[in-house]
């Protein structure tokens, strides 16, 4: 502190202290990469458990064999390339597009516990996926994944435009997510009456839809999911820079030349977008899009969206890819929703962020 | 008016249609500081947040280098016009370095990479500022002190040729606070760099403007150099002050006088007395003064303080009739409490008062006080 504001030898110290923040710097970097390894290699692993674990285990060299393009037992071939494949893809999409949505709706409201299910948008999307099902299926309309789509989008779009209105009248946080929550009950209300009243036999899938699962996934439906993701989450690193100005305050990213009226409009489009198309697949999936950016800025000791993003996405996937396989093996040959598994393990973590906040606060 | 650096015309701000302040005209050079100051409410945070273009102005304009501020883009701003306002920061897992990083943005490409120039442009930033030995340090767990002088360094690092300052200071202690003000008076006069500010500190505004806007309850009050400003009783008249009294010579501020008669006469002078005055105040004793000049530094806080003073303006001499006076003060009072032995050589009268007041003197001045502290507490009940 002596030598705090003394010119002389400034010049030397800062050329010291360029080396030591490169240093650091280098350290960082380190500390990220291996983070990014030790996600890769759980997503890998989990990926080949998946592929391999079930009501008939595959062996893991016949899951490389056919992978590899040899021939292997057909009942083999057929669970794996027309079941657990599409399903541990989708698992892995959708959860990272989750978990990325988390992050994106986080940093909208500077609130750690938001997520696309806390705030009733994953509901508001159901509620029109529901709708939109049982009027098409009740006029004998095939429903495709795009059409799917967009219903889960408007549902999306128009729960989030609710939850606008919402923080805009009420300023505290708590009273947002609460509202979130109410309206997330209210549109599976409406659902599940839907869902009860639809007679046709085709619904007995919307119930179980409606429940949020991973099951009875297409390549189909996994290449449409791709593409969508994909393209919202290479918009997202786009816009990496702005949205790391966004997090450290509204005051600040505007006197950093941020148009943030355009910012916050894409911020809810993109995390709408995920969270639409993750409900148009898989169902509300619970909690991973609060627990999993937490747990990831844990890893990876940092908040930065240039890391974030892509972290959120593995780390969505892993969590998701572990949690399918629970939910598929734990009491099989009975299914679990997912939301059940991802809450037992998401829950907790909510609970954690919230006494930790308050903590720092008190 | 046209060749300033930055100026504002007619400029009227507020929120949606209210108008809080109307017509702002001012201007600045480079490298000068500008201070607002005023009361609680007046609309200081307002004005500043509208001349960085946060706030939409509701008419008039703004300009910097004979360019409109509205026309100029997010972007360029950033380059030129650097903010530090009260606005809370979000910064979790952000580390002080990072924070003060963060003013690199206009300067980074897309993703925000800092280059080797970036990372020497912060740390000179940071010992511009003092804050060198907290980079590593979370920025959440650092006092509120030393967060104001890790966003000025982030401030820096924008290499802004306009910084705009929301209460700057206060959070800071005395030393920081010179520091702190020192720092930006070396980066306006070195790098030429204009400074606009809100400070509550009215003795460090006095010192360090060049120019000070005055904001009060109806508007802009007034605009000019601190001595324009600092006149006898403005500051009283801006703040509305009731309780107490601000000496605007000093800036000085001193809580109010006891109320009723004087009790003791203290014969003071030469700044002897200003310490034995604030005592009584403490203890609620009034209390008249005698004789001082009235460019004596005892004045102006005998002035604040006393319940009367006997007082000669500089120029004149002390005579008979002032002598007269503070005998009968002493006489009514009964009490003297004498702060000096000495007297110049044209101050023959206080020498005479010294002997006079001899049979009235109280000793031992603290025990005097608490006795007459706790009468006055009987006679309260």
């Amino acid at each position: 502190m002596e030598k705090c504001c003394i010119i002389n030898n400034m010049n030397k110290r800062a050329d010291k202290m360029i080396i030591i923040s490169k240093k650091e710097h280098k350290r960082s970097k380190g500390r990220y990469t291996a983070a990014f390894c030790f996600l890769l290699a759980l997503l890998l692993f989990l990926m080949a458990c998946n592929f391999g674990i079930g009501s008939i285990s595959i062996p893991l060299r016949d899951v490389i064999d056919s992978l590899r393009g040899l021939e292997i037992e057909d009942t083999y071939e057929n669970i794996l390339w027309q079941i657990r494949m599409p399903r541990a893809i989708a698992a892995a999409v959708l959860g990272g597009a989750l978990g990325l949505a988390g992050y994106l709706l986080q940093t909208f409201f500077h609130n750690p516990i938001a997520g696309p299910f806390v705030l009733g948008i994953s509901s508001g999307s159901k509620l029109a996926v529901a709708l939109v099902m049982v009027f098409l299926l009740g006029n004998r309309i095939r429903v495709g994944s795009g059409t799917m789509i967009v219903a889960a989008f408007i549902g999306a779009f128009l729960s989030m435009g609710f939850v606008l209105i919402m923080s805009g009248k009420v300023n505290s946080m708590s009273m947002l997510i609460v509202s979130g929550v109410m309206i997330g009950y209210i549109c599976s209300a409406v659902t599940d009456l839907v869902v009860t009243f639809a007679q046709d036999a085709d619904i007995v899938n919307l119930h179980n839809w409606s429940k949020g699962s991973f099951s009875g996934i297409t390549w189909n439906n996994v290449a449409v999911m791709s593409v969508v993701v994909f393209l919202t989450t290479t918009v997202i690193l786009w816009l990496a820079k702005p949205i790391g100005a966004y997090q450290m305050g509204e005051g600040y990213a505007a006197s950093m030349g941020i148009n943030l009226r355009r910012l916050r409009v894409m911020l809810v489009l993109l995390s709408s977008l995920l969270a639409a198309c993750i409900t148009a697949f898989a169902g509300p999936v619970s909690f991973v899009g609060i627990a999993v950016p937490h747990l990831v800025k844990q890893l990876f000791q940092t908040a930065k969206p240039i890391i974030m993003i892509p972290a959120c996405f593995l780390g969505g996937g892993v969590f998701c890819l572990f949690c399918d396989l629970l939910a598929r093996t734990l009491f099989a040959p009975t299914e679990l929703s997912i939301s059940t598994v991802t809450a037992i393990f998401g829950a907790p973590v909510v609970i954690i962020v919230m006494l930790r906040r308050k903590k720092e606060r008190g | 008016m046209a060749d300033y650096f930055f100026q504002t015309k007619q400029l009227t701000v507020g929120y949606q249609v209210l108008p809080v302040l109307k017509d702002v005209t001012i201007g600045l050079n480079k490298g000068e500081i500008l201070t607002l100051i005023g009361p609680n409410g007046a609309g200081k945070s307002t004005l500043l947040k509208s001349i960085a273009k946060q706030l939409k102005p509701l008419g008039g304009s703004v300009y910097l280098e004979q360019q409109e501020l509205a026309g100029l883009s997010g972007h360029e701003l950033a380059k030129k016009m650097a903010v530090v306002f009260t606005d809370k920061l979000y910064t979790e897992m952000m580390t002080c370095e990072e924070v003060v990083a963060s003013g690199r943005y206009p300067y980074t490409g897309r993703f925000g990479i800092l280059s080797d120039e970036d990372r020497r442009i912060v740390e000179e930033s940071m010992d511009m500022t003092c804050v060198s030995e907290l980079k590593g340090k979370d920025y959440n767990k650092i006092s509120d002190g030393q967060r104001q002088r890790v966003l000025l360094a982030r401030a820096l690092c924008q290499q802004p040729e306009i910084i705009l300052l929301d209460e700057p200071t206060s959070y800071l202690d005395i030393r920081y606070k010179l520091e702190f003000l020192a720092t930006l008076q070396r980066l306006a006069k070195e790098k030429q760099l204009s400074v606009i500010m809100s400070l509550h500190e009215l003795d460090m505004a006095k010192r360090i403007s060049d120019r000070i806007l005055c904001i009060g309850r109806d508007g802009i009050e007034r605009y000019g150099t601190p001595e324009e400003i600092f006149t006898e009783g403005y500051i009283t008249e801006l703040f509305n002050i009731r309780t107490g009294s601000f000496e605007d010579g000093s800036t000085d501020a001193e809580l109010p006088k006891p109320i009723g008669e004087p009790e003791v006469f203290v014969l003071a002078g030469s700044g002897s007395g200003r310490e034995t005055f604030r005592k009584l105040q403490r203890a609620g004793i009034a209390f008249a003064v005698g004789i001082l000049y009235t460019h004596d530094l005892d004045y102006p806080v005998a002035q604040a303080l006393a319940a009367q003073v006997i007082a000669v303006e500089s120029a004149e001499a002390m005579g008979e009739a002032h002598y007269k006076e503070a005998r009968q003060m002493i006489e009514r009072c009964q009490h003297v409490i004498v702060c000096r032995e000495k007297f110049a050589p044209w101050e023959k009268v206080n020498a005479g008062l010294y002997r006079y007041a001899e049979t009235y003197r109280e000793k031992n001045v603290e025990e005097w006080i608490d006795k007459q502290t706790g009468k006055n507490l009987k006679r309260g009940e």
